[in-house]
């Protein structure tokens, strides 16, 4: 979907994910094409998603994705069986306690069934540069490049892997330019490419280079967000459920529409912002709820979305109407037609 | 006969019935020939009546100043203008709920704001906002100072103050002129609160406005037994006066596709006093009878995040729509729409949202527990309690063509007689008693005392 902005506002954008690309040090992950909670409402929806997302990074960056990152890197074991099943050949996780029990989130892992490799995000080091970075209360605070660097090093070595992940506007949006984050992120890639100790490696490489031993498993959906880790973020109260619910109801009447317009602004309003802005989380959860939010409360975002449901809920029935009024004409005409071939069907006793 | 009036908001900046009531009252009796002197605490410039701004009148100047300072005052009709440059941008109350901070506060809250005091070379004014925000207590007590002020510059044979925002500057406007002073009861403070969360201040104020008043003035019979059993005030000085309704104005909007076959309607403050728990509870059941039922829940208040909770909780939000607050044309569309509209109010004093309705052509359903059910025969009653009673009352609207369509015809016949011309008729006929009464009270003080005493603020029986 952001791709679709980028094509449409700011195209300089993806010519620089192209030339980004064109290093072959940069590797473009699968994803859901409306950053949707998909997987949840029906797996044929969720497949077709993540297919058009495919097929647009495929058009416009020319590269495609063989390594999948989930929605807000939500998981579980049956997402990963989906994305092998659908030829991804690893899936990127939250690195949280609650499915390492103990063991690291700095190595590679495979999945229980399938021959998936699964690459835990370590979280606590990613937090410190997407969250902690610029916030003075941090006993780290400043964070310099050659401490972070020297946290790295202190990582044992047979934990080879270190994954970091964070949002692509963690640089210059929630961490501003003027706080040092470029020069901070150019820093820490020059100190690690000099040591030697250290390389970066595209995930797919991983793949074709190592074996995991290791299994991780959930049967739990986990995520990346809030203190929770879990769905909470988008469906942890009524609103948020009966909203997302509300939208479910009409999954097949819409894709039995056939029809693309209805069915893009359907998908729009599956993007999982939509329920994150209806969190009524207090706190610090909340805060974070309530920074990436559009919306002055949560009862707006619901007032708001719900009104727009009501509006493609009427649409659709419109176009049902709409088909059901013209299979019906179609059939009286082929009806008639019959009837002028035919003059017996028309004769009455 | 010339009336001083103080108000509190009017149209077209109003957050409630007080300002259309006011419009409607005040038109009324200058046909009846009354001279109505208006203030308000701020005034907007586009009203349709010309009012007296409290916000441009100097306090604590001489007479000599005050005459310098404010221009003549020019005379239109029986209604009075004072042309005052005014020094503040005009501005709509909705702007200021758009910039309200959260949902629940759209519809009373405002920014914080403070009096103003400007002074100038004759004296001190106070710029009003004349809104319901944080420094209300504040405004009526300086709106008092300015309604003492104000007797000094007019002459006038009756106070009339509309509900307790406005009825310390009665008492203040009575002290000093030694007229007779009327209290209107809108709405008390029991029926926006509730027994349980009475705002203390509020009904202090509520109180000795009633007390020192020579005549209060009840919406309904409803309203007066909570005048009468609450504020303890003497029956014989409360009467009741029926609100109008203004005849509609045609008005153009853009007409809205109709989501289903069956809409029903809840429209007003989204507060306690209004009872939406019960519209809520009622749709549950109305919905497993009719599930292709929809339900506006139309206006805004401090209810309205529990009710989307409630809502939501019911996994009904699919059939609940929820506006916010809407303005003058987004009502008439919501009415095009609506098969029935439910007032489930815990206590109304009148209620005129029912009456707009059915002129809109909507039959009503109204609690028990309002002033509009004693003077509406053709719509459905039930106690705003009783969920059950409320669907059964849906359900047979929504089901039977022939008992809206009665309700609809029958409710627009009834509500003809419903005028404000009818209330002025009275009203007027009371400030003519007030007066005489005055008049023989003055007599009998100059025969029987001989020294002129203080008014009594209990009426003579005689």
């Amino acid at each position: 979907m952001a791709l679709e902005q980028f094509q449409e506002y700011a195209p300089a954008v993806l010519d620089s994910f192209r030339t980004l690309a064109a290093t072959g040090k940069v590797e473009f992950l699968g994803e859901t094409y409306y950053h949707s909670l998909s997987f949840l409402t029906d797996k044929n929806e969720f497949i077709a998603q993540v297919g058009k997302h495919k097929q647009k990074i495929e058009e416009l960056i020319g590269v495609s994705p063989s390594v999948f990152r989930n929605t807000e890197l939500i998981y579980s074991d049956t997402i990963g069986s989906m994305m092998y099943d659908l030829g991804f050949k690893g899936i990127y996780l939250d690195g949280i306690e609650g499915i390492l029990k103990g063991r690291s989130p700095n190595k590679v892992y495979t999945h229980p069934d399938k021959d998936l490799m699964l690459f835990p995000r370590n979280y606590a080091l990613s937090d410190d540069i997407a969250f902690r970075y610029s916030d003075p209360n941090w006993n780290q605070w400043p964070l310099t490049p050659g401490k972070f660097v020297n946290w790295l090093q202190q990582i044992p070595a047979e934990q080879n892997y270190i994954g970091l992940g964070m949002d692509y506007e963690t640089f210059g949006e929630h961490q501003k330019a003027a706080g040092g984050i470029f020069k901070f992120l150019e820093q820490v890639i020059s100190i690690l490419a000099n040591l030697r100790q250290f390389g970066f490696i595209n995930p797919s490489e991983v793949v074709k280079r190592e074996s995991a031993e290791d299994i991780l498993s959930t049967s739990k959906i986990i995520s990346w967000a809030d203190q929770a880790r879990d769905l909470s973020a988008w469906l942890g109260n009524d609103l948020q459920r009966d909203a997302f619910d509300s939208l479910n109801k009409l999954h097949h009447d819409i894709i039995d529409t056939n029809n693309a317009d209805l069915i893009d602004d359907y998908r729009h309003l599956q993007t999982s912002d939509h329920f994150y802005y209806m969190s009524t989380k207090k706190s610090d959860d909340g805060n974070v709820h309530q920074y990436f939010s559009p919306y002055s409360s949560p009862y707006e975002a619901f007032m708001n979305y719900m009104n727009v449901v009501a509006d493609l809920e009427w649409r659709v029935k419109k176009e049902i109407e709409k088909q059901a009024l013209k299979f019906k004409t179609q059939q009286m005409e082929s009806l008639v037609t019959m009837g002028i071939n035919n003059p017996s069907l028309i004769g009455s006793s | 006969m010339t009336v001083l009036m103080f108000g509190w908001e009017f149209p077209p900046h109003i957050s409630g019935g007080l300002g259309t009531a006011c419009l409607g009252l005040t038109q009324s009796l200058i046909e009846e020939n009354a001279k109505i002197l208006f203030v308000v605490p701020r005034a907007h410039g586009d009203e349709r009546i010309e009012l007296i701004n409290a916000s441009e009148v100097l306090v604590g100047a001489t007479k000599e100043e005050v005459d310098s300072v404010i221009p003549p005052v020019k005379s239109e009709g029986q209604s009075i203008k004072i042309t005052v440059a005014s020094t503040l941008a005009p501005y709509t109350d909705v702007e200021q709920w758009q910039q309200s901070s959260t949902v629940e506060k759209w519809n009373y809250e405002f920014p914080a704001t403070t009096i103003k005091e400007v002074v100038t070379k004759g004296g001190k004014r106070y710029e009003f906002t004349g809104t319901y925000g944080p420094a209300l207590l504040d405004e009526v007590q300086r709106y008092s100072e300015v309604a003492a002020e104000l007797t000094k510059q007019y002459t006038f044979d009756v106070i009339h103050a509309h509900d307790w925002l406005t009825y310390p500057a009665g008492i203040e406007a009575k002290r000093s002129s030694n007229k007779p002073l009327i209290v209107h009861v809108h709405a008390t403070e029991f029926d926006r609160a509730g027994e349980k969360n009475i705002d203390k201040r509020v009904f202090d104020i509520e109180y000795q406005g009633m007390q020192e008043a020579d005549m209060v003035i009840a919406v309904s019979q409803w309203t007066k037994d909570i005048v009468v059993s609450k504020y303890r005030i003497d029956a014989a000085k409360v009467k009741v006066v029926h609100n109008g309704i203004v005849p509609q104005e045609e008005t153009d909007f853009s007409v809205l596709p109709k989501i289903s076959e069956h809409i029903v309607t809840f429209l007003g403050r989204i507060t306690y006093q209004k009872g939406p728990q019960y519209f809520i509870e009622a749709a549950r059941k109305v919905l497993l009878h009719f599930p292709d039922a929809h339900f506006i829940m139309a206006g805004s208040g401090d209810l309205l995040p529990a009710m989307m909770e409630r809502v939501a909780q019911l996994r009904i939000s699919s059939h609940f729509h929820f506006t916010g607050f809407l303005k003058e044309k987004q009502i008439h569309q919501v009415w095009s729409v609506s098969n029935v509209y439910v007032m489930p109010s815990v206590s109304e004093p009148f209620g005129i949202t029912p009456l707009e309705a059915i002129q809109a052509g909507v039959p009503v359903i109204v609690s028990n527990q309002s002033g509009i059910a004693e003077v509406m025969d053709h719509a459905i009653k039930a106690d705003f309690w009783d969920t059950d009673a409320l669907a059964n009352a849906i359900i047979g609207v929504l089901k039977h063509k022939a008992l809206s369509k009665s309700l609809k015809a029958s409710g627009k016949k009834e509500i003809e007689t419903l005028t404000w011309s009818q209330a002025a008729k009275k009203i007027n006929d009371l400030y003519h008693e007030l007066q005489s009464i005055k008049q023989i009270e003055a007599i009998s003080e100059s025969v029987f005392s001989g020294t002129p005493t203080k008014a009594s603020s209990k009426i003579p029986v005689f």
